[in-house]
């Protein structure tokens, strides 16, 4: 079988797929996509992603806030991170990491039902701080943490 | 899909109780190749997962694709108990989703 052919009938299928997928993702309601944010997780800036995530890009540095993550990642493609809040009204932990072509790795909603504690597993695309915002009682504070990256994680 | 792709584990300890949570799943970011085509891989990651607690919203979690694969998520739940219902759904940027209910140990 001629190769460019095959390559092409490949690339059709997968892409084929998708699109069901899709499509069958809009006509079926969903109950939890409420509103994600788009545009935060688009940004390429630090700064602009913070904004559009929390509505300002002014954050406090907090010792009320802790960022553990390793001080050397040998794997950048699974990173632990775990984010401690002791602030009063913690409503949401958001992680960034500024180095990544999208800084805005994730962005928790926190009801009073859960403590101010988050541990999850990111990306990186090489050695960079790892920025923790929370916002608690209608403040934003911040801590982050450096993590070196000997192999990045984000491909190519 | 019937394959399983989520594992949730509760235990309840003094009135609170740990959540550990693993969710089976590729999180592409869209940058990466396939090196036998050379082109490049859809993005396919998980874009909003939440959590309910015996039928009340207690944690949104909002992904983007530098979550890594197979996300992994913990947190600490307050006023729960042995037998409280969990319920952790999720929806992919294909539209894909998922739930799966748990009950706390």
């Amino acid at each position: 079988m001629n190769q460019t052919r095959r390559t092409f009938l490949q690339a059709t299928m997968a892409a084929g797929t998708v699109a069901i997928a899709t499509s069958a993702g809009l006509l079926t309601p969903s109950t939890v996509l409420a509103a994600w944010p788009k545009k935060a997780f688009d940004a390429t800036k630090y700064a602009d992603a913070l904004k559009a995530i929390a509505g300002s890009d002014k954050a406090e540095n907090s010792k009320e806030i802790s960022v553990e993550a390793p001080d050397i990642a040998e794997n950048g493609a699974v990173v632990s991170v775990t984010v401690k809040s002791k602030a009063a009204k913690t409503e949401q932990i958001s992680i960034f990491v500024p180095e990544n072509a999208n800084p805005l790795t994730a962005s928790y909603i926190m009801s009073d039902a859960v403590d101010g504690f988050v541990t999850g597993r990111i990306k990186m695309r090489k050695t960079s701080d790892v920025i923790a915002v929370v916002k608690a009682n209608g403040k934003l504070l911040t801590a982050k943490k450096p993590v070196k990256v000997t192999l990045g994680g984000c491909g190519g | 899909m019937a394959k399983k792709k989520m594992k949730i584990r509760a235990w309840a300890d003094k009135g609170a109780a740990t959540v550990k949570a693993i969710v089976f799943h590729p999180m592409e970011t869209g940058l990466r190749k396939d090196k036998a085509t050379g082109k490049k891989i859809p993005a396919h990651y998980i874009e909003e997962l939440s959590v309910e607690h015996n039928g009340k919203k207690v944690l949104t979690c909002l992904w983007g694709p530098a979550v890594s694969k197979n996300p992994f998520l913990s947190f600490r739940l307050k006023n729960a108990k042995k037998g409280d219902t969990l319920k952790l759904s999720w929806v992919d940027n294909t539209g894909d989703k998922d739930v799966a209910e748990a009950k706390i140990k």
